[in-house]
């Protein structure tokens, strides 16, 4: 099954129709799906750095366009470090550990415990969005959640060419 | 392999029981040493039977799997119990001889591998000769400690025989309503042992000649609280698994024995590839982390149970490393998971990555072929002694649901990470609903008679957000994939429970550009009922599902009884009455009503049974899913939608979502959209003020662990952890570079620590051999 752009750039807004959503999830995959995905996020930056994978809705892993390195990248254009580390490292946190900082969020007895579980809110240190959100108890350690193989991904999974990469 | 086994016995001289004369454990052992050699199952490098009749191959399977799901559908017709008849809480599977599943039915499809694990069991341990295994018999399992998920799923095995040879077996399960454990309802809280944990049976003959032993009717009857709903139930069991037996017969005698014995293990070799394609073309190669926790709070008064060692506060921790390799094939490995406890919530290592599938097939193997393909396909590291694969034979199970599916659900969110890399924006899914609560007890019901509740309405809970959309509000249960909350009249047949109200959830589901589903809650009174119990069985003081890339997690549980309520007078006197749902418990509405009552309003969540009397009020609280994406970027309007259905506490549309709302003449909302660009803007300002760079948050956050500044509950399970999980041990102090001198033995904390030290497996009994599953 392959979808038109029409289709992908409904997906990607949210807006796609209940039919072809369904279709979708009960049909075989669309291996296609990616380079038009990519193109559809490629052409709505404000850079022209090449996006290589999405991480989420706001967060890429790209290629600089002139030195080639790999970085990852908010969708403000605020660089956070080179795409092998975890960007959770450099990024902006605000960690709900009160009462009182739970029940802004949550109404009073909906609100996790405290001194049981906390809030940490991952923020881009310039446009303050936020990428992730974690809910572990204290002391945990910052999880670096994907480690993607993106060389194998692109040659081996989907014959693509891997963007070429100059590591720092 | 050669699968097409000929007889080169004669009749007389057969020694096994196996088609062709093999013994059971000799043909599992040939199969297993070919798949450990090959890769392939049952080292099936090739599939004859599909490559060279896949028409035949593909009518046998929608043939069978028609049978078996008409089996499900006509069976749970006889069964009285509303868990059975309303929420569809069984299951049939097909196994080949060696007791590895071909197909299942929709329900509760854990069991595929727990079934199965009863039929090894019996393999291993040499069945065949004591106490015998023939055409006829009916064998009923629920143990624990060979796999089953808690006492309360009940597995009748019936052996299929074609011309005096077993060719394969049919295993039913239903989760019955009560099991004899020391209070009732299925899946009750008081006992920390297996020997208060309920009646179990260890695949016991329990029938012959298509006839149940009359001292096991009698014996087992008297067991459990619950008498006419556990007959009917062995009879829904007994039912579907004769159909599926007949219908396997017909297969056979249409079709040719050689071609359904192919079929039966070449579908298990399809069900391994199909998983492996399906890897391959829905995620990214790689390494992905997550990590689930929920809260046991026993500390407390009102959980009452019979051992000091018990009493304390605890988490249960399930870090989890998926590894998908160039190939497409994957190991998941659970390293630093927190030991298993003086509970209910621990989990044999086949419930835990059976129940896997359960999730699987709702996401990355959502075909009808669901079979033990998928398990050989999959490599599993479990340590030996975790909570998910316990080292001591006294552990209970009655609830190990509590931590399984907040264990499963943070995989999908790392796969989801795959889903959204690749473009597959459907598939994504934030988690799910720790699934609860349970209204739970017994007594004597309307109907005088002694009796036990579960009340299943939480088989609707929230569903996680997805990249595209909101989750599903009182719609799921991940165990259940047909779940449904059930009528409020059947439920009022079934409990002396009056229902005062039902409604959605506020607030319940997590924030998010897409929020999670929001649960429901259910206000009950007490009717008719003597000498009547109800605790409550839920998390609490964690909320187990984090939210997806910047969506929140789903609200946590808290528990609201009333006792002494005065109801029957305000009821006479025309006044008000609590009544709807508990809207918003930071300002409670019902207490006011209810002057002079006992009212227990609080985040313990967990209890062991208490007294209640007519006219006491339980409000059963069904939680909701998490959140997806930055809640600043959900459309306004949807805020406003969510406020006018009820899925939203009015004072959070503007700290979490930065939307301002004005209500309009009808009563409905709309967006000040001037006013909501404004304030989302000033709440970027605000993000960017009061956090921090995650390095300097680090700097202070290491001083508290050096201090070991944590309440007992959090050290006790890093405690466990790391006694277990020396990996995890490292990279914890690796990562906040504690020097050497830092240590946490868990006996400094000051909590009991009984099973610390000291344990013994059920493998040390005098001739039990267990079946290894996993990697530990």
């Amino acid at each position: 099954m392959t979808y038109t752009r029409s289709k992908i750039v409904d997906l990607i807004d949210g807006n796609i129709d209940a039919e072809t959503h369904h279709q979708m999830l009960s049909t075989p995959k669309d291996p296609e799906r990616f380079g038009l995905y990519l193109e559809i996020l490629q052409e709505r930056m404000k850079w022209d750095d090449r996006i290589v994978l999405p991480l989420a809705p706001k967060l890429y892993i790209v290629q600089l366009k002139v030195s080639k390195q790999w970085k990852i990248r908010c969708e403000c254009g605020h660089d956070f470090c080179d795409w092998r580390e975890n960007w959770k490292l450099h990024a902006h946190i605000h960690v709900r550990d009160s009462q009182q900082k739970m029940e802004e969020i949550y109404p009073r007895l909906m609100a996790p415990t405290a001194t049981w579980q906390t809030i940490r809110e991952y923020f881009c240190p310039e446009c303050a969005s936020l990428h992730d959100v974690e809910a572990p108890t204290p002391w945990y350690p910052v999880i670096r959640d994907f480690e993607p193989d993106i060389d194998t991904f692109y040659k081996e999974w989907l014959g693509l060419e891997v963007p070429e990469r100059v590591d720092a | 392999m050669d699968t097409n086994t000929q007889s080169t016995f004669s009749a007389a001289m057969r020694p096994g029981i196996v088609r062709g004369g093999e013994r059971l454990k000799e043909h599992r052992d040939r199969l297993m040493a070919a798949t450990k050699k090959t890769g392939h199952y049952a080292g099936l490098k090739t599939l004859e039977l599909r490559e060279s009749e896949p028409i035949l191959y593909n009518k046998l399977f929608s043939r069978l799997r028609a049978g078996v799901v008409d089996a499900r559908e006509t069976a749970k017709k006889i069964a009285a119990s509303p868990i059975v008849e309303q929420e569809g809480e069984l299951c049939f599977t097909l196994y080949n001889a060696a007791g590895d599943s071909i197909l299942t039915s929709t329900g509760i499809i854990i069991h595929v591998g727990t079934m199965g694990a009863a039929i090894k069991y019996m393999i291993e341990n040499e069945w065949e000769t004591n106490p015998g295994v023939a055409e006829g018999d009916i064998f009923c399992n629920n143990d624990c400690l060979i796999g089953n998920v808690h006492p309360c799923d009940i597995h009748t095995i019936v052996p299929i025989f074609v011309h005096g040879e077993l060719i394969g077996w049919v295993g039913g399960v239903t989760h019955v309503i009560d099991t004899g454990a020391v209070g009732p309802g299925s899946m009750c809280t008081g006992q920390v042992q297996r020997f208060g944990d309920g009646y179990q049976i260890t695949c016991r003959k329990v029938g012959a000649n298509d006839t149940l032993f009359r001292d096991w009717l009698h014996e087992s009857q008297r067991m459990v609280r619950t008498t006419r709903y556990w007959i009917l139930d062995e009879r829904t069991r007994i039912a579907g698994c004769h159909m599926i037996r007949k219908l396997v017969e017909e297969v056979v005698a249409e079709e040719g024995i050689e071609a359904y014995w192919k079929f039966a293990y070449e579908a298990v070799e399809h069900g391994r590839i199909g998983l492996q394609a399906r890897i391959r073309a829905m995620t990214i190669p790689g390494k992905y982390r997550q990590v689930g926790f929920v809260d046991v709070p026993y500390a407390h008064e009102d959980v009452r149970v019979p051992s000091d060692f018990a009493k304390l506060d605890t988490i249960m921790h399930a870090p989890s490393e998926i590894t998908i390799r160039s190939d497409a094939t994957w190991r998941l490995d659970f390293e630093g998971s927190s030991r298993w406890g003086w509970h209910t919530y621990n989990a044999h290592q086949v419930s835990f990555t059976s129940g896997i599938w359960v999730m699987m097939t709702q996401t990355l193997i959502p075909s009808e072929m669901i079979n033990d393909g998928a398990a050989y396909g999959t490599e599993f590291r479990l340590p030996k002694g975790t909570w998910m694969n316990p080292d001591d034979r006294r552990v209970a199970f009655a609830y190990s649901w509590h931590f399984l599916v907040s264990a499963w659900t943070p995989l999908w969110r790392g796969l989801s990470r795959s889903y959204f890399g690749r473009g597959y924006l459907e598939e994504v899914n934030a988690g799910n609903a720790n699934t609860s609560n349970w209204l739970q007890g017994g007594g004597f019901n309307q109907y005088d008679e002694i009796h036990a509740v579960n009340s299943f309405e939480c088989a609707a809970n929230g569903v996680g957000a997805t990249a595209v959309n909101d989750g599903l509000s009182h719609a799921a249960a991940i165990w259940n994939p047909e779940g449904d909350m059930g009528d409020m009249e059947i439920w009022e047949l079934a409990e002396p429970l009056l229902y005062l109200g039902r409604q959605i959830k506020a607030s319940s589901g997590g924030s998010g550009k897409y929020r999670g589903g929001c649960g429901f809650e259910s206000l009950r009174m007490v009717w008719n009922a003597k000498d009547w119990t109800m605790f409550f069985m839920g998390n609490g003081h964690i909320s187990s599902d984090w939210g997806l890339m910047g969506g929140y997690p789903a609200a946590s549980g808290y528990r609201f009884a009333a006792h002494q309520t005065n109801l029957k007078a305000l009821i006479a006197e025309g006044k008000p009455i609590p009544l709807g749902g508990d809207t918003d418990p930071e300002n409670p509405t019902w207490d006011a009503m209810l002057p002079g009552a006992t009212i227990k309003r609080d985040k313990q969540a967990i209890t062991t049974e208490e007294m209640f009397s007519d006219y006491d009020l339980y409000l059963n609280y069904m939680r909701g899913g998490p959140g997806f994406g930055d809640p600043l970027d959900r459309d306004p309007a949807r805020v406003a939608e969510d406020l006018d259905g009820g899925y939203l506490i009015e004072r959070f549309a503007e700290p979490v979502y930065g939307v301002v709302l004005v209500k309009r003449a009808d009563g409905t909302h709309g967006v000040d959209e001037a006013a909501t660009v404004a304030r989302r803007l000033a709440i970027r300002k605000e993000r960017l003020a009061k956090s921090v760079p995650t390095k300097e948050w680090m700097k202070g956050e290491r001083e508290r662990i050096l201090a070991k500044d944590a309440g007992s509950q959090v050290r006790q399970m890093y405690a466990s952890s790391f006694a277990l999980g020396p990996r995890f041990h490292a990279e914890f102090r690796a990562f906040w570079t504690l020097p050497e001198s830092w240590t946490l033995p868990e006996d400094e904390i000051g909590v009991p620590t009984y099973g610390s030290k000291y344990h013994m497996d059920l493998s040390e009994l005098p001739d039990v051999k267990l079946v290894q599953f996993v990697e530990e």
